[in-house]
């Protein structure tokens, strides 16, 4: 099963973990209270129907020994067994179908819990997690979770009672057979620890090595291609082979003793029936303890329950940990620190009266303000957004002993294009995500239509700009739903008129339907320059005042740049623009070109300014044409 | 399909073979063992033979001890048998992926051939051994227990003969309703966890338009339609537990009615009655275990399946039996090609194009976005095999040549290039397994790779992580073209290899292929024009078609494409 195919991690607080789990099963308070009753009903009426075979069958031999014909003993006793019966399977059903309901329902709970602080996390955080981590919090762990949820803990709570409940019956029908009962569950428990940590442990070496194999796996598929340019294929084919190896002794090993633990708990059941039969047997025929057949046989069968459960036991409790230290890392990031947002100054839309008056509106105005509380004397006060972004001597690092950017300054001016040029990590990339707030710096460095950045809430912030990345991220969904993002509740004919501005509609309506095309995996049946051409489309729809573009135009060939140019510069025109690009043929035509390096601006001014200043710029411009 | 699978469990039949074998000596064994414990009773203890019962019992025991051999060796044998198997699987999809053509590729998407090769190998792995370990238990264990309860008694048999189809019947109705209800559960849980990896890789995007809560939306719409799927899944499956128990409950009360009456007639002993109890259980236990393996089976259905595809998938690229082993030169022809993705002579990406490369000669290729430049390149080392006429490398057809041969002699990098964890000097080493260090750092330097490389406080030992990711793009791109210059290749494509390299480094990149690699064939895909315009030939490619060919300064006053191109980047140079 694959339950066993986990490690055996060990969660660090097993019942605070459990405690937390049975905390989402709010609103279930009636139907845990029957799940649990059910199965204590149901295993109750395995062991009750059990026991009364000593006096059914003590009746049988009565009659047997006195040929008497007396049945209606007989068939009580058979009657009450048979009700027993009943009882104990359709409490067991009840149970089942509840906790399903519990269950999904609770899994669902959690799930959405995961989801839903996983959104509000910091850009930081998806910097150190990589995707198959998060991701396998959805899959292994939850899935872990609901095998305990729908298995183990019914399993738990029944082999308990059923252990509690045989051994009681069997104390109660021969305390000198139960001695022997205790010489096996001591055997059985070494028996369990030996094999269990042996094949725990194999366990464990068989993740490792299948962490190997997949990872080795990916990598070469993902490489495919460079491995068949290089015709390697017979080095990837060795190395694997290592590998795989590893992977199938380590997994034999384990899989050994986890597939001999059964047998040996059984035949040591048959041996413990062995021993009591001998030893009852003699207790019977010397009349020691009140022994009769009747209760040498029933006993007999309550030693074969007796291994059943603890069996059981001791393979849920692999799964039990597992899914405990599985919930545990999910809880980890329930309790994760959200995007810290102190802000208070909220985006709204406006209407401003020609004496410059603003006053909140309840509708699209398509004007919009910033809404400030003051805190210190209740007062509100609007200021309308314009797009002003200030840079005050901003220091950065990602991590704290490494800066970034180091001492930058700018302003841009409503409606400016600033452009940022410079090698790969020079910081362009970083001074856009801390105007849209991704990362935080000290309060006052960065003002945004005069207002301190982090005061403003980083959602009202954000609607305030949009932003086309390099690696252009669609969702699934239609081409219509994937422009519409930029603003929900867009009308067609606005997803049109910003699908023609990137120059987009065209290849659009040739799509096989249109607007309506589904795009599955990241746009997969688009090419590059398709994706960024939709990737700006969904930036237009927004409207924003603010627009960053991060090598927004990269996978566009130079030609169709200049086709969508005109469409570009009508989408800037009347907000403020920052861009990034290699090509500098893009940037061309801004305000200002700030030049990076190191996480300095060291040039800054128009295109002309800068190619006459001679300087760092002017040497990548020349280099780029080599005319003279 | 089942076939193509099992036919790699290979050297490891012997155990799957003998596994089953072994179970049924442990199941013989526990089939016998209710016989004597029903001597025990009937002829021990009920007549007060102590000695009787102490002999029993020790045959009881070794009996046990038989079975525990049996089952230990059936627990290894299986183990070894699954593992094995698992082991040649993922062994021959590993081979299949690297024979492989880009076509194939393409076809499944890297993503999805990874979890065929992990997760469903998994799955398949545990079906596997749950098969060879129960697939024969239970059935053997239902013939073997039922004949003995027959042989034992007939009378009291029919419970049991009322008791299997009346459970085996429900059963199949349960998984045959289930496993539509279940296909639709899985289908729901892809969903779901698409939706969550998309949230994953494009965080920023929905951070950035701020929409968090319109996420959270979808997405607890969607994990409600998985637990909605779940619970209309699951409802059907639980019934089985309480069916089970029901018929089991009902039996024995049956064997004790009529038993017990018997008994008391005389016909029969107590300890009789006790074994067919224990009958009832074990026969009944190995109808739920094969449903649930039924279950377990159709739940690995959809891995089979999807490993089987991999396995069915013929590479589209077969090189010839004794293919030629070397390349006369490092020309290049194209004659009459048509090149298609889908094989479809109505979706040209090429379209009949015939073209003469000299020995040597340095050529650009310029285009718009989807002109299909890669298409043309990608079929000299024959990545991709043309749909019509002919593509001919050093005089030869390009299918004339052992992929190894051709393959070593055209080296291209690749516009989407990957580097694989190791170190830097492992990754280069991948162009020539035996360069010296010398040769290593020749080939940096031609691609201007060394200066950064030595900046490295490892230099050249440098760890680099999986698919290269401590290292810049500029940076990357020039350790790939490094990677390709140690082949000593008699043609080098450059598929937009620089295009993340800042103008002057590529300028001196090109400079060293002038001077170093003059007598190699170099062909050049570019987004700039500077990248290409000292080429002795530019080709300018448009819509799948080669439209115009000529110099530089030809193509200006020739070529209206090359012009829109030329001064789209160069507008405000000469200002």
């Amino acid at each position: 099963m694959p339950r066993n195919q986990r490690p055996a991690a060990k969660p660090q607080n097993v019942f605070g973990t459990m405690k937390r789990i049975f905390s989402y099963m709010y609103g279930f308070k009636v139907q845990l209270v029957l799940v649990v009753t059910g199965i204590v009903l149901s295993s109750c009426a395995g062991i009750a129907g059990n026991y009364l075979l000593k006096p059914l069958i003590d009746v049988i031999e009565d009659n047997l020994k006195t040929g008497s014909r007396d049945m209606s003993k007989f068939i009580g006793i058979l009657s009450v067994m048979a009700c027993i019966y009943i009882v104990g399977a359709l409490s067991s059903f009840m149970y089942q179908r509840m906790m399903m309901k519990v269950s999904t329902t609770t899994l669902m709970r959690i799930r959405c819990d995961l989801f839903n602080k996983m959104e509000t996390l910091p850009i930081r955080y998806f910097d150190k997690h990589t995707h198959g981590e998060l991701m396998s919090l959805y899959t292994n762990d939850t899935d872990a979770i609901r095998e305990m949820l729908s298995n183990s803990v019914a399993q738990f709570i029944s082999s308990a009672i059923t252990i509690v409940g045989v051994f009681v019956f069997m104390l109660m029908l021969s305390w000198i057979l139960t001695i022997i009962v205790i010489v096996m569950l001591f055997l059985i428990i070494r028996v369990i620890g030996a094999i269990g940590s042996r094949s725990g442990k194999g366990f464990i070496a068989q993740q490792k090595a299948l962490g190997k194999v997949n990872g080795y796996i990916e990598e070469m598929i993902d490489g495919q291609k460079v491995v068949k340019v290089f015709c390697h294929e017979d080095e990837a084919n060795a190395e694997f082979d290592k590998l795989n190896e590893e992977l199938c002794s380590a997994a034999t090993r384990a899989n050994t003793f986890a597939n001999i633990l059964m047998p040996v708990m059984n035949n040591l059941s048959y041996l413990h029936y062995a021993v009591t039969a001998i030893v009852g047997g003699i207790l019977t025929v010397k009349g020691i303890g009140g022994m009769t057949v009747g209760s040498v046989v029933s006993y007999l069968q309550f030693t074969r329950t007796f291994s059943q459960p603890i069996t059981q036991v001791s393979q849920q409790l692999n799964s039990v940990l597992t899914a405990l230290a599985g919930a545990e890392r999910i809880f980890r990031v329930i309790d994760e620190e959200p995007e810290a947002d102190e802000g208070y100054v909220t985006l709204v839309n406006a209407d401003i009266a020609p004496d410059g008056t603003i006053t909140e509106a309840d509708h699209r105005t398509g004007r919009w303000a910033w809404k400030h509380p003051h805190k210190a004397d209740g007062t509100i006060t609007y200021a309308e957004v314009r797009g002003n972004v200030q840079f005050d001597d901003v220091y950065f690092g990602y991590e704290p002993e490494k800066t970034v950017l180091n001492g930058i300054s700018l302003v841009a001016q409503p409606g400016q294009k600033i452009a940022f040029v410079g090698s790969t990590g020079a910081g362009k990339t970083t001074i856009t995500n801390l105007i849209n707030r991704f990362y935080d710096v000290p309060d006052g460095k960065i003002r945004y239509d005069g207002i301190n950045i982090n005061k403003i809430k980083k959602d009202d912030l954000r609607r305030s700009q949009s932003i086309v990345l390099q690696d252009t991220h669609l969702f699934t969904g239609t081409v219509m739903d994937n422009i519409r993002y930029g603003k929900l509740d867009a009308t067609d004919e606005e997803v049109y008129a910003a699908a023609k501005l990137a120059n987009a509609h065209t290849f659009i309506t040739h799509l096989e339907n249109g607007y309506d095309t589904m795009l599955t995996a990241d746009g997969a049946n688009l090419s590059q320059g398709q994706r960024q051409l939709l990737a700006i489309a969904r930036a237009a729809v927004a409207d924003p005042p603010v627009l960053i573009l991060d090598e927004a135009t990269s996978s566009i060939d130079t030609r169709t740049e200049a086709l969508i140019e005109k469409g570009m510069d009508q989408l800037m025109e009347g907000r403020t623009v920052f861009v990034i690009a290699h090509r500098l043929s893009t940037v061309r035509n801004s305000h200002a070109i700030m030049v990076l390096e190191h996480g300095k601006i060291i040039e800054r001014g128009s295109h002309r300014e800068l190619i006459a200043q001679r300087g760092k710029y002017y040497q990548l411009y020349t280099g780029m044409f080599e005319l003279s | 399909m089942f076939k193509t699978l099992l036919s790699h469990v290979g050297k490891y039949k012997k155990q799957a073979i003998l596994s089953p074998l072994a179970i049924v000596g442990e199941v013989l064994m526990e089939v016998l063992i209710p016989l004597v414990m029903s001597h025990i009773i009937d002829d021990g203890i009920r007549k007060g033979d102590v000695g009787y019962v102490a002999k029993m019992g020790a045959l009881m025991v070794a009996m046990a001890l038989c079975s525990l051999f049996f089952g230990a060796i059936a627990g290894r044998l299986s183990a070894v048998a699954a593992m094995g198997f698992a082991k040649n699987l993922r062994s021959a999809l590993f081979r299949r992926v690297q024979d492989f053509s880009f076509a194939n590729v393409d076809k499944f998407s890297t993503a999805s051939l990874t979890t065929r090769l992990t997760t469903d190998v998994t799955n398949i792995q545990n079906a596997f051994m749950m098969l060879i370990r129960g697939a024969f238990r239970s059935p053997i264990m239902l013939i073997c227990a039922t004949t003995a309860a027959i042989k034992f008694n007939l009378r009291l048999s029919t419970v049991f003969l009322c008791a299997i189809p009346a459970l085996a019947l429900s059963l199949a109705f349960i998984i045959s309703h289930a496993h539509p209800r279940f296909e639709k559960m899985l289908k729901q849980y892809d969903v779901m966890n698409a939706r969550v990896q998309e949230n994953l890789i494009g965080i920023r995007v929905v951070k950035a338009f701020a929409r968090e809560d319109y996420e959270k939306k979808r997405f607890d719409e969607s994990a409600d339609s998985v637990r909605r799927a779940q619970v209309f899944a699951e409802k059907l499956v639980i019934l089985s537990m309480p069916i089970m128990q029901l018929v089991m409950y009902a039996s024995i009360v049956a064997i004790l009615w009529f038993g017990g009456k018997m008994t008391m007639n005389g016909e029969i002993f107590t300890g009789e009655l006790n074994a067919f109890i224990s009958y009832v259980s074990q026969i009944l236990m190995a109808l739920m275990m094969l449903s649930i393996l039924f279950i377990m089976l159709v739940i690995s259905r959809a891995s089979i399946q999807r490993v089987y595809e991999v396995l069915a998938e013929e590479p589209t690229i077969c090189p010839p039996e004794n293919g030629l082993t070397d390349t006369a030169d490092g020309s290049v022809s194209f004659r009459g090609v048509s090149f298609s993705y889908f094989n479809d002579m109505n979706n040209l990406a090429l379209d009949h194009i015939d073209l003469d490369i000299r020995s040597g000669e340095t050529v650009g290729i310029i285009g718009g976005t989807g002109s299909s430049k890669t298409s043309l390149v990608q079929l000299i080392p024959r990545l991709y095999d043309a749909t019509e006429g002919e593509v001919i490398v050093g005089g030869h057809n390009v299918k004339d040549y052992t992929l190894d041969a051709l393959r070593d002699d055209v080296a291209m990098v690749l516009q989407k290039n990957v580097l694989f964890s190791g170190t830097i000097r492992d990754n280069l080493r991948w162009g020539n397994a035996n360069a010296s260090d010398e040769e290593i750092e020749e080939a940096c330097r031609a691609a201007c790779a060394h200066d950064f490389i030595m900046g490295f406080p490892d230099g050249y030992g440098t760890e680099l992580g999986q698919g290269g990711v401590n290292v810049s793009g500029g940076q990357k791109q020039r350790l790939c073209i490094a990677r390709a210059l140690l082949k000593k290749p008699k043609i080098i494509i450059l598929d937009d290899s620089t295009s993340a390299v800042d103008t002057a480094t590529d300028s001196s990149i090109r400079k060293a292929f002038r001077e170093k690699l003059a007598d190699t064939t170099t062909i050049i895909i570019a987004q700039r024009i500077s990248s290409v315009q000292d080429a002795d030939r530019i080709i300018v490619m448009d819509d799948g078609r080669i439209t115009d060919v000529g110099t530089h300064d030809e193509l200006l006053a020739t070529s209206s494409i090359y012009r829109e191109v030329y001064e789209s980047q160069q507008k405000g140079a000469d200002e």
